[in-house]
């Protein structure tokens, strides 16, 4: 039986606007386990990234449940979120979030040293990082330097290098061109295959698609669980998109 | 298929098994499921309306084999087969129509047959994928260019359910 990475059970958070209050996520139970790869879809506030936000602890949870790892996280301070956060879970944001005073290896390596690992180890490991995420020859250029696809593949790098239980991507690929969301996207199943327990949110089926997983969200809660992966017989399959007899 | 073993002939003669392994070369993955019969009713049906000529080489070891040439008619017909322009099937007419047809007769929910095709063709998608990432390490590539057309189709074909659901939600029950 496999560890549970997250469990959250009545989670909600709504917010007060002007009118009536917003239920961005109206209570969701989720579970996810152990090197499981899980997308979430959903239409445009439909409450995906609040969930995302708070399953990593960006938001608080108004009412719930929520265990990260083998701990209780809703009612975490601050200052607690913040240290559980650089040790256990890697953010990749549609807008990357890298620091602009940094170059790409400054900032892949930025969170181990924040967790006191050596400068020496810290670098060895952006290094290798940089290498596998295919940007090696880009470690010294500031991001202002950097394509799309590159600053992403950096920030990749940054989520991974404490090596996370759980990584968290918001619209991974929501800033990049077709070409650079493919290379995303085989980055994404390379660490489908590592079993890095993987959550991300996504409007683009081919990212949903690479997960094993697929939650779909309306109003605030998962109306939809659907395995992605056991599907057709590939000789089935392969015969269907040529359109021949099998 | 038709039109192109006929080019694969206009670009040399060949006997069916050399045509079958062109064939699957060139598709990749989807090359698996193409059978051996196929080519051959194919070969016997291009025989007769004159496009190719078939003429027996006598083996010493094995059986005679049948080796195929394209002939003048073959020849016009591939050209003009690679300038025609039409493009099969744009409009998914059929599941729309199912979507009225389930509306008006009220033998099922439209949403929810729009939710259980989405679940399929994610499902299709993922396995597509997983398809070309098995490829992509050291193939030289007609393959996965074929699998990426269909990526991109599920792709196309998944939002415009999204488009379904949301014109039909709410507009039943």
């Amino acid at each position: 039986m496999s560890a549970v990475v997250v469990r959250a059970e009545g989670l909600r958070r709504h917010f007060r606007g002007d009118g009536e209050p917003v239920r961005a996520v109206d209570g969701v139970d989720l579970v996810v386990e152990q090197g499981e790869a899980v997308s979430i879809m959903g239409p445009s506030g439909c409450g995906k990234s609040t969930l995302l936000h708070l399953l990593g602890g960006l938001e608080r949870p108004d009412a719930g449940t929520l265990i990260v790892g083998d701990q209780r996280v809703d009612r975490l301070s601050e200052a607690s979120w913040a240290r559980l956060r650089r040790r256990t879970i890697g953010f990749v944001f549609q807008a990357f979030h890298l620091v602009d005073q940094l170059t790409a290896i400054e900032n892949v390596e930025l969170p181990a040293l924040l967790v006191g690992t050596s400068r020496r180890a810290a670098r060895r490991r952006a290094t290798e990082l940089l290498e596998r995420l295919g940007v090696a020859d880009r470690a010294g250029h500031l991001p202002d330097r950097l394509s799309g696809g590159q600053l992403q593949r950096v920030a990749l790098g940054r989520a991974l290098i404490n090596e996370p239980l759980l990584v968290l991507a918001d619209e991974p690929t929501g800033n990049l061109d077709s070409q650079a969301t493919g290379e995303i996207l085989q980055l994404f199943a390379e660490l489908r295959d590592t079993h890095q327990t993987l959550v991300l949110v996504t409007h683009d089926p081919r990212v949903a698609a690479t997960a094993e997983r697929l939650l779909s969200m309306r109003d605030g809660t998962i109306v939809e669980d659907t395995r992605l992966d056991g599907g057709l017989p590939r000789q089935t399959l392969l015969a269907q998109l040529a359109g021949w007899e099998a | 298929m038709r039109e192109a073993i006929l080019a694969l002939l206009a670009k040399e003669p060949a006997h069916g098994y050399e045509l079958r392994l062109r064939l699957a070369a060139a598709l990749g993955p989807v090359g698996e499921v193409l059978n051996s019969g196929q080519v051959y009713v194919t070969l016997a049906r291009l025989e007769r309306a004159g496009l190719v000529r078939g003429v027996q080489i006598a083996q010493s070891a094995a059986p005679d084999k049948k080796v195929y040439e394209v002939t003048a008619a073959g020849r016009d017909e591939v050209a003009a087969w690679l300038l025609d322009s039409s493009w099969p099937r744009v409009a998914p007419v059929e599941f729309h129509l199912k979507l009225v047809a389930a509306a008006g007769t009220g033998l099922a929910d439209p949403v929810a047959l729009i939710d259980a095709q989405r679940r399929e063709l994610m499902r299709r998608l993922r396995e597509v994928q997983r398809l070309a990432e098995s490829q992509i390490v050291g193939d030289d590539g007609d393959g996965v260019l074929l699998l990426e057309g269909s990526a991109l189709r599920l792709q196309a074909d998944i939002r415009w359910l999204e488009a379904c659901e949301t014109r039909w939600t709410g507009r039943t029950r």
